[in-house]
This record gives C-alpha cells, structure tokens and sequence, in this order.
C-alpha cells in the first residue's frame, strides 16, 4: 500500500511552549488510524496539523507526496464532536452543501439538472447513513447520533483523501455508539477511506483501528513541563482475526439490553 | 404544590395577561371620575368621554390651514421617518456586521470604531444633526440612524463571531470559499438575529423619533404631544401615547411572526 500521509520530523510550538515534538509517521492508504492519549497530549493538536489549521514550526506534512497547504480544503473531510453540521438546512442541503459550494463559485446555489443529480446523490448517501427518512428535517430535529451520520455523509460527498474523525461518537450513548461503529467500518471498507481518529475510548480505538497511535511526551521535565513536547510513543499496527464486523452474539445481546433500557435513538 | 411549579394554562395565561391592563383602566377611570366630581372642568384626568370628543376632530375633520387629517397625517409623518431610520440601520447592520464578524481583519481595523460610536448618547449629537443636515427629515433620519446602528452592528458582529468554529472548519474542507461562508453559512444564520436586533431596537428608535420631532418639526406623533403640551390637552397626549404603543407593539408582532414564518430552523427546540 501506498503511503497517503507522510509527516516528517514535525514539530509544533507556541514560543517557549513545545506541544508536538519530532513526529515522524508514514499513513497508509486505506488504514484506520486510531489516535489515543491523555489530554493535553497533543492528539488534537496532530489533527489540527493534518486539518490545516495549524502549520507545523518545523519539518513537513506531505499528502500524496506533496507539501500539505495549510487550509482547510476539499481533500480533506472532518466530522467534530458536536456542530459539524449547519443548523440552518434540512438533511439534504446540509448534504448537498459541498457539491454547491464546488460547482457554482458565485451562488453556491445549483438549479434545474445540476440540482437535481446533486439531489439525488446525496439522497443516496444519506440512505447510505440510514438518514433515508429524514431528508427534510432540520438537525435539531436529529438525535445526537443521527446528527452525527449527517455530518458523516456530508463530508463523504466531497469524496476527502483523508476524513479527519475528532471524537466522534464522544457524546453519544453506548449503544449507539456501537452502531456508529459499525457504520464507519462499512463506510470504511465501501469508499476505501482513509480515516485518522481522534478518541478518548481505548475500545474504540483497537475496536475499530488497523493501526493505534498514543501520543504522550516521551521525557518530562518536573520544573518545566512545557518544553517538551509529545509525539507517538506507541504506534501499533494491529491485524485483525475475525473479521471487524462479525456481530459477536454477546456483545450483539448487551447492545439489544442497553437499547431497550436506554431507549433513546433510533434503533434503525 | 409549591409556586414555581404552578404553571397557567395558555388560555389562562392571556387571562392573567390581560387583568393587569384592565385594572389599569379601570383605576384611571375612578380616578378621572372622582376628579371630574370635585371639579367638573378638570384636564388632568380627561374622560374617555372627552378624549373621544378632543380625537374626532383630529381623526375626521381636515386641519383648517392645512388641510390635512391632522391625526393621520401625523402618523404616516412619524411613520416614514422610522421605516427609513430603521431600514437604513437594518441594511448597514447586515453589511458591516457581516463583514466585522467574518473576517478577523475587518473586526480588528473597524471594531474599536464602531464600539466608540456606541457609547456616544445620541441625543448628544442631535444639535450637530441638526447643524448639519438642517432642520428637515434627514436630521430626524439621522438621529435614529446613529442611535441605533452601533448597537446592531455589534449584536450582529458578536453573533456571527461566535459562529461555531467548527462550522466554519467544516464549510470549509466542503470546498467553500470566504463568499461562500459568508453567503450560505453565515448570513442565514445572522437574518434571525438581525430581526432580534431590530425588534430590540424598536424602542430606542422610538425615543430618538420622539425626541427629534419635539425639538424641530411641523408635523409627527412626537410634535403633536409636545404642542399640545402648551394647552394641557392630555385628552390628545394620552390617546396619541396609547396609538404610539399601539403601533410599536404592532411592529414587534409583526417582526416576530416575519421570523417565525421565514426561519422555520431558528425556532424549533432541539431535541
């Protein structure tokens, strides 16, 4: 496999304060890359440098071989833990957003066939998502975890080289949070994403990983803490048995339970 | 059961809502009626009797020099001088408050400005209006202009800055442009404020109308009430106030259900 992403000896710093330090990691195409840590251990920080918010101080990221510009831009997709989505446009818009914004500079608006198939397509992500029958309702009509399918499928249609998860099935229940599992390994496999995956939940992380990073500082200074920084002290590459989505009958009985108890979401 | 559980049904609630304002009238009525006995000619409390005599004239029979229906033709007068104010704020509120809350460069060159303009009182420039622009309607345009503008430059500015972060990030990686955040992100969703911020601004707006048409003008709700001041008539000032609170109240009405009809989104409860 070819690699997507290359960070080579990056560091980030704010003046005296060193937050990434000597990261040097190569991202296979088509992996699943798990990010763990404790806070202030710099995995947010990592995700802002792939996002582009941030430009590293020292040494570069490369994606597919070419300096990575430091904006945000089409090439990559992300989904935060909460307000990914706009407020202020039905399920298919917020969908169909992307594709306006792309097509029509002026407007961001399409009309008559463009709308149309743009319409259409993303109609058929959000059956993709299980939005199927939720096309025209505004998302604070959507439960947290359907929110969170929405902003799934809206980054999907910009069809990103990389898709950027910062957390997000944080705020959602246990049960649910197992199917969103299921679903982003679905998504995964079909479009052959690349996925980087902010997530405090270690299960998660080896749940759903082919390959886990923790990020820590490798040494401390008691006097001065700040002047070092982190970078990946573990970088597991995993490889699976059983097939990540074979429904496990016990873990499937506990998921039924908690949905019964819980009742909230949609069970879908 | 305790009394913050105690909550009114909704047909009640417009029971209770109304009992206040009835008192009201009713207390006026004793107390007009009691002056009335002790000195028929009294024009400190008018009865609505005699309030109804002083408005016919104003309402039906045409001003003697003039011409005109004095009570209408003070109201369309009043009226055109707050839809213009109003409307040139609302458009610049929109444009600058955009502008301040989008781009981080706009607000640090032009944010220091706009809150100085704030804090001046308004009515403190009323004299230069009126050295400037003269004593015609551009004056009294003026005043609720500069009231009011400031304000709802900075509501609007605040709220598009506090945008959700993230919501930007992710228009963003969508392929949006700055005009395009601008257009499909942050307008939509600043439109329900700026109604917000007009809606409170109705008031002050009324106050700087009021305000500018007392000192200088020939004709106005606000000019009227301040000559007839001369001759005590409060059987035309209170009238004249109740249809000014009548009007105003008119317009939040109107404004709130505007949102309500045009932003569906802004005024559904999440889940």
């Amino acid at each position: 496999m070819s690699e997507l992403l290359t960070f080579e000896n990056v560091w980030l710093e704010y003046g005296e304060k060193i937050v990434l330090e000597r990261v040097d990691l190569g991202i296979a195409e088509r992996s699943f890359v798990s990010i763990v840590g404790p806070s202030g251990a710099g995995k947010s920080s990592f995700l802002r440098l792939v996002l582009g918010q941030e430009a590293p101080t020292r040494g570069r990221i490369l994606l597919d071989g070419k300096a990575l510009r430091p904006e945000c831009g089409p090439d990559r997709g992300v989904v935060f833990q909460r307000y990914s989505v706009f407020p202020h446009l039905t399920a298919l818009r917020n969908v169909m957003f992307g594709r306006e914004c792309t097509s029509a500079p002026f407007t961001a608006r399409l009309f008559g066939a463009a709308r149309r198939a743009a319409a259409e397509e993303a109609e058929a992500m959000l059956v993709e998502v299980g939005l199927g029958d939720a096309l025209h309702v505004y998302p604070a009509q959507l439960s947290g975890g359907m929110q969170q399918r929405l902003a799934i499928a809206q980054a999907l249609m910009a069809r990103p080289r990389v898709l950027l998860l910062d957390e997000p099935f944080g705020a959602l229940d246990p049960g649910i949070r197992q199917d969103m599992h299921r679903l982003i390994l679905g998504l995964w496999r079909q479009h052959a994403l690349t996925v980087l995956m902010v997530t405090h939940d270690i299960t998660e992380a080896f749940g759903l990983g082919t390959r886990v990073l923790a990020f820590d500082k490798r040494r401390v200074d008691p006097h001065a803490p700040h002047r070092f920084g982190a970078t990946a002290v573990y970088d597991l590459h995993l490889t699976r048995k059983a097939p990540p989505d074979a429904v496990d009958l016990e873990s499937e009985v506990l998921r039924l339970t908690e949905l019964v108890i819980t009742n909230t979401e949609d069970s879908l | 059961m305790r009394w913050v559980n105690v909550r009114p049904s909704r047909r009640n609630s417009v029971l209770l809502g109304a009992l206040p304002l009835l008192l009201v009238v009713v207390a006026y009525l004793f107390a007009s009626a009691a002056r009335h006995a002790a000195n028929p000619s009294d024009k400190i409390l008018p009865t609505p009797a005699a309030m109804a005599t002083a408005m016919h004239s104003l309402l039906v029979d045409a001003d003697p020099l003039s011409g005109r229906l004095i009570f209408w033709a003070d109201t369309l007068a009043s009226l055109e001088r707050l839809g213009l104010g109003l409307g040139i704020c609302t458009l610049s509120a929109l444009l600058v408050g955009m502008v301040l809350g989008i781009l981080p460069a706009a607000r640090a060159s032009f944010g220091a400005l706009v809150t100085t303009v704030a804090v001046i009182p308004p009515i403190a420039l009323l004299p230069v209006l009126f050295i400037v622009f003269g004593l015609g309607e551009a004056a009294k345009v003026a005043l609720i202009v500069i009231g009011v503008t400031p304000f709802m430059i900075r509501d609007l500015a605040d709220h598009v800055a506090a945008l959700p972060q993230e919501q930007l990030i992710k228009a963003q990686t969508l392929g949006a442009s700055s005009w395009q955040l601008a257009l499909r992100v942050a307008l939509p969703q600043a439109l329900p404020r700026l109604i917000a911020g007009l809606r409170l601004s109705l008031g002050p707006a009324w106050v700087y109308l009021i305000s500018a048409e007392a000192i200088a003008s020939d004709i106005g709700l606000g000019y009227r009430i301040f000559l007839v001041r001369r001759y005590l008539s409060m059987d035309i000032i209170i009238p004249y106030v109740a249809w000014i609170s009548l009007l105003a109240i008119l317009m939040d009405v109107a404004l709130a259900q505007l949102s309500r009809r045009a932003f569906v989104w802004a005024h559904q409860t999440s889940r």
